[in-house]
């Protein structure tokens, strides 16, 4: 490999690249979907390929293939350094890259038991036990009880000297539970709406424990079908970690990524409130409770890695402390630019696409204090809200709007009947400002999201969230006349 | 046309054929009852470009098979990026190593066999195909230099792209075609906070106006500065063909699948009324005014589907399984396997109307112009609620005049009522990408549609 990757990169020199980068990337994928009983897709994949990311002149230019020979590396070593000189015709500001030690090492995924090499059938029999359980409750509609796996070996070297090998695996698993009657159709995911996801083995899929779930997830959505619909008004709502990581997915990951900040995003997914200046006047992105943290080392996060797309060391990176902005999610030509140096954050998906900043685990810390549990005592009037249904968040990344798939009234400190149809809208940060709980160690979950969408062409990324549930005062539940 | 031919090559040498004539093979060899191969392999390029430069440019060459492997009704499938003898016979081997380890299909109604495949050779441009970087970076100065003549910044992205996706069964389908697509979008935006789109999709990709994209996204961008607040409430609106898509989008996702009926998830009752008379949308592969494909995923030629003909619901797009289900044919609307989702129409077109862009928004007494959504999700599948927040252009309608731009807003709406509360239809029709494929649609006035939220810029 190493000659493979010295050919790319001495050709790239050669052809006048000032620098340049060759990622050489096999992926393998498994995954199970089984529709009410019904094994409807069982599939594995292999793909493999090389991309090489140049600067020439200042500008930069990518080019992959998916034939890893030495030959196919110089004619992508060309037409890289070809594509950067016509970037070159348009550039305004020549790039600069922050200066990093060069990075060699390698990196894996800790993995106790190997989902590969865990019997397919095995597989296909645990999804399939907990299905039939689902099903089996009177009212389900159909269901879909899922498994993927998916393992990358990716070998990085750039001419600055760096050569890093990473072997990443990820695995997810969980169940939709559908009950439809008339023009109502409510849904219970466990253990999240698109499953629970790690980087981890198959044991995490073992801890799941889809089958022990599988009837009281399966009754809950029957029983959705003819609960009252959550009435609106202005409420305080205690967030389970269930949808509180996709709200600070949308509301604080991606707003934090300094790319859209500089605006490289603006076409597609849309720019961010928190500008640069926001960062020097110390704003208050929200209470005193809220701590957030990208952080790429943490134990079985989908974005924990040894080194990021650039050859810099994976880090823990405050993004928001005791409520105050401090920080981005930045790469090597984005950080020189607010002074900082790189915080690791750029990732690719796969071979043939190159770099951007993307989430690691951007988790929202544990307080010492209450568990979940007690911040649902300590609510004398509110709603529990659990699994997302429906996101949407502006360009700027300050309106939101969630769905849940389902609301808890609580009263007098007890959760109550269910309520179905839940929203809740707000503005980030008046919404983050509202937090007055956040609960401890006994609730902080990882979880994550393997369908974070970003770039252009269209990148896949998968990303964690460890947090624990959290309590907001105030807030606008229910929209309009629905 | 329909060939006579066996083989339905258009547009291209074919060369894909005999790679998924070997894999057939050893799947046979394997023990497969029966065997589907799909190869895609793809030439593309994007080149991006953001506070009006190009900052991103990138280039991909790539191939992927997919092998589904059937062993009596018990179906497994396995994709590969390896190409070479050994990556091929291991293709075959794990597809089969997985139908031997799963239930059996109980309702499995077979591959399909062949049908006609006419051509369309509107489908593919040599233009587009030999696309270079240096003609997409003259495509990006020249939207750029429309936002420097406008004192606005540019960002947004030109892609071209070839795709040949090649189709064989050991039913005795044989498809190969080549296509293109080109796309253009632009966000032109003012330092006061004004912005702009446009937006342009085609398979020459020399058809691209790149600098009248750029004056339209720097005119709307000029012309949003200063935006002032609205309350939110139930506005009659006018929606450009850029948020227009996203109703046949969103449709196309929650509805007009026949496994989405199946499952009783779809909104499509065969001969509900769910629009306005004056709303037609059909799916049509051959049509040169979207961007064309002979035949699907499974290699069955494409249909054309009416989906909604003068308000009504007509009918929904097939694939081979759920076709089976109800003893009728695919309408050629299946996606690579495995797919849990089903069917889905990737060449939508709603019919135009009779009404002049200047026309639409004089129709508005009091109401809201609407450049494009952002960010659209289903609140509730079955009504087809959906939220999502407007973006690069909101403006204010009194007494049929824009009287200046708006604060983005939220709306949460069903994009149902919406169709039955179309009022007039544009006459003029722009050619978009969708969540797959490309559509065709034109400008609606609506004569409700209710916001839920504002924002602050």
């Amino acid at each position: 490999m190493r000659d493979f990757t010295a050919r790319s990169l001495d050709t790239a020199a050669s052809l006048g690249a000032t620098y340049a980068d060759v990622r050489v990337v096999s992926r393998r994928d498994e995954s199970i979907a089984i529709k009410s009983g019904r094994v409807e897709g069982v599939a594995s994949g292999e793909n493999e390929g090389f991309g090489i990311r140049v600067l020439v002149d200042g500008a930069w230019g990518f080019a992959s293939s998916h034939r890893v020979d030495p030959k196919e590396a110089d004619r992508i070593a060309g037409q890289a350094v070809r594509i950067a000189r016509a970037s070159a015709t348009a550039l305004r500001t020549p790039v600069v890259l922050d200066n990093r030690p060069p990075a060699t090492g390698r990196y894996e995924t800790p993995v106790k038991q190997d989902p590969f090499g865990v019997a397919l059938e095995d597989k296909i029999a645990a999804l399939l036990a907990a299905d039939e359980v689902a099903n089996a409750v009177r009212g389900v509609s159909f269901t879909e009880s899922t498994y993927a796996a998916q393992r990358e070996s990716k070998t990085f070297a750039a001419t600055d000297g760096s050569f890093t090998e990473q072997v990443v695996t990820h695995v997810g698993s969980g169940m939709e539970i559908n009950a439809v009657e008339g023009d109502e159709h409510q849904r219970r995911s466990y253990p999240d709406a698109g499953g629970g996801w790690q980087a981890a083995g198959y044991e995490y899929i073992r801890g799941l424990d889809l089958l022990a779930h599988a009837e009281a997830y399966a009754e809950e959505a029957v029983a959705l079908l003819s609960a009252p619909q959550c009435p609106p008004g202005r409420r305080t709502i205690v967030l389970d970690p269930s949808q509180l990581y996709l709200q600070v997915h949308e509301s604080c990951g991606h707003p934090t990524e300094l790319d859209r900040v500089f605006g490289t995003e603006a076409s597609y997914a849309g720019t961010s409130f928190l500008t640069t200046d926001k960062l020097q006047s110390h704003f208050r992105y929200g209470s005193e409770l809220v701590d957030i943290v990208a952080d790429a080392t943490a134990p079985g996060g989908m974005g924990t890695f040894g080194w990021d797309d650039e050859g810099v060391d994976a880090q823990a990176v405050p993004l928001v402390k005791e409520g105050i902005f401090v920080g981005y999610l930045s790469s090597r030509e984005t950080a020189p630019r607010i002074g900082r140096r790189s915080g690791g954050a750029m990732r690719a998906d796969g071979w043939n696409r190159i770099p951007l900043i993307r989430m690691t685990n951007v988790n929202l810390l544990p307080k010492p204090g209450m568990s979940l549990d007690e911040i649902v005592a300590d609510t004398d009037d509110g709603l529990y809200l659990a699994s997302n249904r429906s996101w949407s968040i502006d360009d700027r990344r300050l309106n939101f709007q969630f769905a849940t798939e389902v609301a808890y009234e609580i009263k007098g400190g007890k959760k109550g009947r269910l309520l179905k149809n839940p929203t809740y809208t707000g503005i980030t940060y008046e919404f983050w400002r509202s937090c007055d709980a956040v609960g401890d160690e006994r609730s902080f979950v990882m979880l994550g999201t393997p369908n974070c969408g970003k770039g252009e062409p269209g990148q896949i990324g998968h990303v964690g969230h460890a947090v624990p549930g959290a309590r907001f005062r105030d807030v606008q539940v229910g929209v309009g006349k629905w | 046309m329909v060939r006579s031919s066996p083989v339905a090559a258009l547009r291209t040498d074919g060369r894909w054929l005999p790679l998924a004539e070997q894999v057939l093979a050893h799947a046979a060899k394997e023990g497969a009852t029966e065997a589907e191969v799909l190869v895609v392999a793809e030439d593309s390029a994007l080149t991006r470009f953001a506070n009006s430069e190009i900052h991103q440019n990138v280039a991909e060459t790539n191939v992927s098979v997919n092998l589904r492997f059937v062993a009596g009704r018990r179906i497994g499938v396995a994709s590969s990026g390896r190409i070479d003898d050994e990556g091929l016979r291991r293709l075959a081997s794990n597809a089969g190593a997985i139908a031997r380890n799963v239930a059996e299909l109980e309702d499995w109604g077979g591959l399909p066999e062949p049908t006609g495949i006419r051509d369309v050779p509107a489908a593919f441009s040599e233009a587009t195909a030999g696309a270079t970087p240096e003609f997409r970076a003259a495509a990006a100065r020249a939207v750029i230099g429309a936002a420097d003549d406008a004192g606005v910044v540019a960002y947004g992205s030109f892609a071209t792209g070839t795709e040949s996706i090649t189709v064989a069964n050991s039913k005795g389908v044989r498809a190969t075609q080549e296509r293109t697509t080109s796309q253009l979008i632009t966000v032109h935006m003012a330092s006061d906070g004004g912005s702009g789109y446009a937006e342009q999709a085609a398979v020459d990709a020399t058809t691209i106006e790149a600098q009248a994209l750029g004056r339209e996204a720097a005119a709307k961008a000029r012309a949003t500065s200063g935006a002032v607040s609205v309350d939110p409430g139930d506005y009659p609106v006018v929606l450009e063909e850029y948020a227009v898509v996203d109703l046949l989008d969103m449709l196309g996702y929650l509805g007009f699948s026949a496994l989405a009926v199946q499952e009783g998830r779809s909104f499509v009752e065969i001969g509900k009324k769910v629009g306005s008379e004056l709303v037609s949308i059909h799916d049509d592969g051959a049509d040169p005014a979207g961007l064309p494909m002979a035949f699907d995923y499974e290699g069955v030629a494409k249909q054309r589907v009416e989906l909604i003909d003068g308000g009504i619901c007509r009918g929904v797009v097939y694939d081979a399984q759920t076709a089976a289900r109800e003893d009728r044919k695919s309408t050629g609307h299946g996606l690579p396997a495995p797919n849990t989702y089903g069917p889905f129409p990737i060449n939508m077109l709603m019919a135009a109307g009779d009404t002049s862009r200047d026309d639409l928004v004089a129709g508005l007494d009091r109401g809201l112009l609407v450049t494009r959504f952002h960010y659209t999700n289903p609140v509730h599948p079955k009504l087809a609620i959906v939220t999502g927040m407007t973006r690069d252009g909101t403006f204010l309608v009194e007494g049929g005049k824009i009287v200046g731009p708006v604060r983005n807003l939220r709306f949460t709406q069903s994009y149902l009522q919406a169709l039955a509360g179309v009022v007039a239809v544009g006459r003029e029709r722009k050619t978009l990408r969708g969540f797959l494929g490309g559509s065709v649609v034109p400008a609606l006035r609506i004569e409700a549609f209710t916001f839920t939220g504002a924002t602050e810029h």
